[in-house]
């Protein structure tokens, strides 16, 4: 299980890396917006490419800057959906 | 049948600088530029109303129509920021052309009320004959201009356009609509005891997507695609707001007709001032189809195809 959620996390960091068009690694703790990988535009961008990557539909009601803040947050939200 | 037949606008004479607005709410003139891509927007003078610059935007859009206001089935105005909500401004508009008959109904949407009005006249105009359809908006009066209320404050300005629909006669025929709200996301727009409340990172997430969506399905079931469009008339909300739908459809920016670095963002007044700037600049008629989209407080969001005669 811990395993998986690592490799989650990595699978998550690889789309955030694809929107940025940067090597980034951020931690799994780090606010996305507040580092400033992430703002409302890029969090469009993120939210596609998670869809792609996991296969999910992400509803317009999901939407929101509080549940993609984190690496952590976001895997949390993938699993829930899974 | 429906058709575009003329636009109008008026705006006020005061331009606001992003200078004014920087010293009002912490925060510099090029930050404000960068965020939304606005120059300056204007602002209302202490006696002009929702109801008196919505008359001035209808009477230049029955100029340039060359028709007299009796001629009118009905009139439809949009405005969110209305001193009085019950009774609106449209029937004042109404009394301000002359009319005491005439049905004028209003449309209490920030940002997309023109939008709805455009795609209501189109259903209306086939029994009811020219529908007017005006945006007026005094945001100044809503926002609040200090280091608060900055998110908001830097936006908006003051505004009124209009656009006559007529059931026989024009230069694009209303081909289609398409109209959604999503109630239960109401509080990312909204105004309450006369306030303007935007939560503008909720509204960017929602709109760069729904936007999008909303025009594409408009041209997948007219068999139309993005690049076969002659001019994208979108709610001037935010620079980067349009860019980014240009982006997602794969259109130039440059089919996107923009004035918001002007006049900011007039809320419902928007789209109607756009229209009626881009069809002034026109040099000869369209040949390809056009599309107007919105999104704004409800949430209420759509496009409208127009195609050329």
């Amino acid at each position: 299980m811990a395993n998986q959620n690592v490799a989650n996390q990595d699978r998550i960091v690889k789309v955030l890396q694809q929107i940025s068009g940067k090597q980034i690694a951020p931690g799994v703790d780090e606010s996305l917006f507040v580092s400033g990988l992430l703002d409302s535009f890029a969090l469009t961008d993120f939210v596609a490419g998670l869809e792609e990557e996991f296969g999910v539909t992400i509803p317009d009601c999901d939407l929101s800057a509080r549940k993609f803040d984190t690496v952590n947050k976001v895997e949390a939200y993938l699993a829930a959906k899974a | 049948m429906a058709y575009l037949r003329a636009f109008g606008s008026w705006l006020p004479s005061r331009h606001v600088t992003n200078q004014e607005i920087a010293a009002q709410v912490d925060a510099t003139p090029e930050w404000i530029l960068e965020m939304s891509g606005i120059e300056e927007r204007r602002y209302a003078a202490d006696d002009e109303t929702v109801a008196s610059i919505g008359l001035k935007a209808a009477q230049a859009c029955l100029q340039n129509a060359g028709i007299a206001a009796s001629g009118l089935g009905m009139i439809l105005v949009a405005s969110g920021s209305t001193d009085r909500f019950c009774p609106g401004p449209a029937g004042q508009v109404a009394a301000g052309l002359g009319l005491n008959s005439t049905p004028a109904l209003d449309i209490p949407v920030a940002s997309a009320g023109s939008l709805i009005g455009l795609a209501m006249a189109a259903q209306f105009a086939p029994t009811l004959g020219r529908i007017l359809v005006v945006g007026a908006e005094i945001m100044s009066r809503r926002i609040e201009r200090s280091p608060e209320g900055k998110n908001t404050a830097i936006l908006f300005g003051d505004g009124a356009g209009a656009a006559l629909v007529d059931a026989d006669t024009g230069f694009a025929h209303i081909a289609d609509s398409c109209l959604f709200t999503d109630g239960a996301a109401a509080e990312v727009i909204f105004v309450k005891d006369g306030a303007f409340h935007m939560d503008g990172q909720a509204v960017i997430l929602q709109a760069s997507r729904k936007l999008p969506r909303a025009i594409n399905e408009l041209l997948t079931r007219n068999q139309l695609a993005a690049a076969d469009i002659e001019a994208f008339l979108l709610h001037q909300a935010n620079l980067n707001l349009i860019l980014r739908v240009a982006t997602t459809l794969k259109v130039p920016r440059e089919r996107f007709f923009t004035n918001i670095n002007r006049y900011g963002n007039t809320s419902s007044a928007s789209l109607l001032i756009a229209a009626d700037e881009w069809h002034r600049q026109l040099t000869e008629p369209i040949t390809r189809p056009i599309i107007f989209s919105a999104f704004g407080a409800g949430l209420n969001w759509g496009a409208l195809l127009a195609l050329p005669v």
